[in-house]
């Protein structure tokens, strides 16, 4: 039986109530809520309240209301107040709507008096005699000092490792990427560090910049205009709810016709065949790996046709052949239109082939992207892709392929247009140019083979989310251990006798970890020092959403315990570092710590963001409210911040950093499955094992590992599969079943599907309980982008349906009437 | 389907609930344990009314009724499943009782006899009623309010109770 919540009236807000503007922290749309909160002991009435509504009536369809999940009670200003986050029917990103992700936002922040979360880190810890100790922050960062400071003199920065978020939202934004930013990569010259989802410092749509088009160039209000909404490997009414339910709908609605590219049928295809009718729906179930081959189809067919925007071509992109040549930093040689479709060249009956669809599916396609109207008018298309490109196969060329469509029919710039990524979490990028070089380095490669000294790790847990995950957390696990033991038998030594055993440790093979998180991760548990770090609205956070929207989302309580926030932590890293630098005699490398003096986010913000963006103050984005600017911020005017609509409006292009300000095309041929060890899989193994995202999890569910209501449905990652497969292995719904190849193994729950194609699972990423990491291979790209898309695997039952899953629902994700 | 009997039970004949006064949220719980007749017995603070909904005789297997419960302007749907549920009354512990308002935005649900689940038109949320409501997907973050039934002698289904709070409302009893 389904989880009872037992809540059957809640709080009123007073209308004196304090307001503050949040945007959700969790995935790239970034909803606006408001923040309610008031003293406890005191109420609004039903007729007297916050919202300014009757409530003593029942409120209709889209009306205010206050769910469970959005309630709590939380510290400010150290005393415990109400808390109410109310969709916020103004901000023209949701428009009151809510996810099952940040209608939760309440619920799961930290709470004494209600018991929240009470997984969240309180204290700076150290392992002390064989147990992770509570200390304070100054015995905390002296440890981290010392030892980071004896590595990087004795040995160069290149021993230190460094994991952190590059992301907006939580655990991360402006202030926190630009004070780990400005720790590593201005005071120090970090080469072997890696982001939160992937093993190298790179960007996951190299090839799109390249070409001179940013990824996130148009507005959402684009897909209400459109003609054509045309995704590749995105699933966005799971990953960005209500960009689909508040913008694509409404341009369902006013009559656009909907292309899905996905071997996998998913809610999203549902629904758009629910609002704009089957016959306006065009789902291409294509075979896994191929979506270049399509692509360059489109292409094709578009240009031989003559269905290309000419002028914009002939104003806007490249002429005159290869601009740029593959070599080692770019897979795919870029150029103009001409250039490139000689590589891509591709007729519909070849696609077909490969793509496993029917050819007259793939000239449908075409037609609805590209063919004029009747009356001779342009056809607007707006295109979107996410994971099934950036994770999938030959990342480069597949993201260039579905650029090459986009500027060959001048979609960039223009209304109802955009050729745009979807996007995870929010944006919130501002560091220093980084010394990584291109490729980047394989940071878990260098690991594993026992390269670096010292991991600092941000706000990412590899454990739940690498490739190669099971051999990674094996190496991650025996290393650290090793200074384990040491700080062990050293535990009644002083701070320099236990330094000295620790840089024995790691010069044994060991690995000093230090890791800055919320919760106690799974990475964490190799951590010697844990330093515990607040959220989103413990402290104020800027980000912008996948339209480019920069919002303030503000403080309205306290940081939990001790925590504090990320920019903060780097800056006392830092201040440490200058300090026992100097201690150490070495006064040129301390002076480069120096210029972390700041007390407050604000002041992280005010070094780093708007340095380069001297109209923006967290003042003026206050004022600017939920529904904020979009960047690019390019004036200040009548006591409002100016944005910018959509990018590339003049025609020019200038995200590859050429002065001519022309796009490029992308000669972006297709090569089978790209990434080593990937084709051998597939010829090895039964099951291809999809990695999918499932709309009731925030990311690795590290907070929604303790929320009831989520575990509840799904206590085990499922592992979606085709009924007839499931019976071939005598297995039944809520079964244990694990997946394994030579890889490694994971374990889910079977949960039967006619989605799922035969020989064709999709496992749900990043679960506390069942990694899907273990058993997708080290395979990437030639600049380091990883495959977790394509793994092949053979399955087989564990156990039958425990308890807790054999209550679960097993029915049909799809909305039937 | 839509529902196509109604049962007659208005506002005015619920005994109307304790009075609505500051008070907090009661405290998350687990699944409660099943009572007798196998019928959820929440901790709930409030005191509801007790509806009449309908007579054992009236339910047809799969054939949802309408009501309404704590009041006329809360719809809700009562049926005879087949087999027990956790969480089912009556003899064969196979009669249940939801919300059919939508815990996500407040839309009206309909059944889906075929697979015996209520799908919001709003947003494409859908709940399964042979799993005590649960949302088997969609954007609620709660599962479908499930009202707790009591069966007496003569074979009157009455509702005395909520499990989750209903959309629209900061108090199930208004």
């Amino acid at each position: 039986m389904g989880y009872k919540r037992e809540i059957d009236r809640l709080p009123i807000p007073p209308k004196d109530a304090k307001v503050h503007n949040v945007t959700c922290h969790y995935c790239i749309v970034g909803c606006g809520y408001k923040a309610y909160t008031w003293p406890r002991g005191k109420q609004g009435t039903m007729k007297n309240n916050a919202y300014g509504i009757d409530l003593s009536e029942q409120q209709p369809a889209m009306g205010t209301w206050l769910a469970p999940s959005q309630y709590n009670v939380v510290k400010q200003n150290g005393k415990d107040v109400h808390l109410a986050l109310v969709p916020d029917a103004d901000c023209v990103v949701n428009n009151g709507l809510t996810s099952i992700r940040g209608g939760r936002m309440g619920e799961n922040r930290p709470s004494d008096v209600m018991r929240t979360q009470q997984q969240r880190l309180t204290d700076p810890m150290i392992w002390r005699n064989g147990v992770w100790q509570p200390t304070s922050w100054d015995d905390a960062l002296d440890l981290v000092a010392r030892v980071t400071a004896r590595i990087i003199t004795e040995y160069g920065e290149d021993e230190l490792l460094v994991s952190m978020f590059d992301h907006g939202g939580s655990a991360g934004g402006y202030e926190n990427t630009w004070g780990t930013g400005k720790l590593y990569f201005q005071s120090m010259n970090i080469k072997n560090a890696r982001i939160h989802n992937r093993p190298a410092y790179n960007s996951e749509v190299h090839a799109t910049r390249d070409m001179g088009v940013g990824e996130l160039n148009n507005s959402y209000s684009d897909y209400e205009v459109t003609d054509t909404i045309f995704i590749i490997g995105a699933n966005p009414l799971e990953t960005q709810t209500n960009l689909f339910l508040n913008h694509m709908r409404k341009g369902l609605e006013n009559g656009a016709r909907f292309i899905m590219v996905d071997p996998r049928r998913t809610v999203t295809v549902n629904a758009a065949e629910e609002i704009a009718g089957k016959e306006n729906v065009l789902h291409l179930a294509i075979k896994p790996a191929t979506d270049i081959a399509l692509m360059n189809a489109l292409f094709t067919y578009i240009v031989d046709k003559g269905w290309t925007d000419n002028e914009f071509i002939k104003n806007s992109t490249f002429q005159g052949g290869e601009a740029v040549p593959l070599d080692e930093a770019h897979p795919a040689g870029l150029g103009s239109l001409e250039y490139a479709l000689n590589a891509c060249r591709t007729s519909t009956a070849k696609a077909a082939e490969i793509c496993g669809v029917p050819e007259a599916d793939i000239i449908k396609a075409a037609e609805w992207i590209a063919k004029p109207k009747s009356d001779g008018s342009r056809r607007k298309c707006a295109t979107a892709y996410e994971k099934g490109i950036i994770w999938g196969n030959d990342n480069y060329r597949a993201n260039g392929a579905i650029v090459n469509i986009a500027l060959a029919t001048g979609n960039i710039g223009r209304e109802g247009g955009g050729c745009c990524r979807l996007g995870g979490h929010q944006e919130g990028y501002y560091r220093p140019a980084d010394h990584v070089g291109r490729p980047a380095t394989y940071v878990d490669q260098l690991l594993i083979s026992g390269g670096g000294k010292i991991h600092h790790i941000w706000a990412t847990d590899h454990f739940k989310t690498t490739l190669n995950a099971a051999e990674y957390k094996e190496v991650h696990r025996r290393r650290a251990n090793i200074v384990k033991d040491a700080m062990d038998a050293s535990a009644s030594g002083t701070r320099e006798q236990q330094v000295e055993a620790i840089v024995a440790a790691v010069n044994a093979g060991g690995l000093f970890v230090v890791d800055m998180d919320i919760i106690h991760s799974q990475i964490g548990q190799d951590a010697h020092v844990i330093l515990p770090a607040c959220e989103s609205n413990e402290m104020n956070l800027t980000s912008m959403n996948g339209e480019r929207r920069l919002r303030l989302s503000e403080r309205y309580m306290d940081p939990y315990g001790q925590s504090r926030p990320d920019c903060l932590i780097a800056a006392g890293i830092a201040q440490n570092l200058e300090r026992v630098l100097r201690e150490m005699g070495q006064d040129k490398y301390a002076d480069q710590f120096k210029g972390y003096d700041w007390k407050t986010e604000e002041d992280a913000f005010m070094d780093g963001y708007h340095q380069g963006n001297p109209d923006v103050t967290y003042d003026r984005l206050r004022a600017m409210g939920n529904n904020g600017v979009q960047e690019p911020v390019v004036g200040y005017k009548g006591g409002k911040l100016v944005g910018t609509k959509r990018l590339y409006s003049d025609g020019k292009f200038d995200r590859h950093g050429r002065k001519d300000k022309k796009a490029l095309f992308c000669a972006a041929a297709y090569r089978g499955l790209q990434a080593p060890g990937k084709a051998q899989e597939r010829a090895t193994h039964k099951f291809w094992i999809n990695n999918v995202r499932a709309n009731v999890f925030w990311q690795n569910q590290f907070l929604d590992q303790t929320n009831d209501f989520i575990q509840d449905r799904f206590p085990y990652p499922f592992i979606e599969m085709n009924p007839q497969d499931m019976a071939d292995l005598g297995i039944k719904a809520g079964d244990l079943i694990e997946i394994h190849n030579e890889n490694g193994a994971t374990q889910g729950m079977a949960y039967p599907t006619d989605t799922a194609r035969r020989g064709q699972v999709a496992m749900v990423f990043g679960s506390p309980s069942g990694s899907q990491g273990n058993v997708v291979n080290p395979g990437v790209n030639e600049l380091i982008l990883p495959n977790y898309k394509h793994t092949w695997g053979d399955i087989r039952k564990l156990a039958d349906a425990t308890p807790r899953s054999a209550h679960v629902s097993f029915k049909s994700k799809e909305y039937k009437a | 389907m839509r529902c196509k009997n109604m049962v007659n039970v208005g506002r005015r004949q619920f005994l109307r609930g304790g009075a609505m006064a500051a008070a907090g949220a009661a405290a998350a719980t687990v699944t409660s344990a099943p009572a007798e007749a196998g019928a959820p017995v929440p901790p709930a603070q409030l005191e509801y009314p007790s509806a009449r909904l309908a007579n054992i005789a009236d339910l047809k297997v799969n054939e949802p009724l309408d009501i309404e419960y704590p009041d006329a302007d809360s719809p809700g749907v009562l049926l005879k499943l087949g087999t027990a549920v956790e969480g089912g009354a009556g003899p064969d512990g196979d009669i249940v009782a939801f919300s059919t308002i939508c815990p996500h935005k407040g839309f009206g649900m309909s059944y889906n006899s075929e697979d015996r689940t209520l799908n919001c038109p709003g947003h494409f949320s859908r709940f399964d009623v042979e799993a005590g409501g649960q949302e088997v997907w969609g954007h609620a973050t709660q599962n479908v309010p499930q009202f707790t039934l009591r069966i007496d002698d003569k074979g009157d289904i009455y509702a005395e109770g909520s499990s989750d709070l209903i959309f629209g409302r900061p108090s199930n009893v208004l």
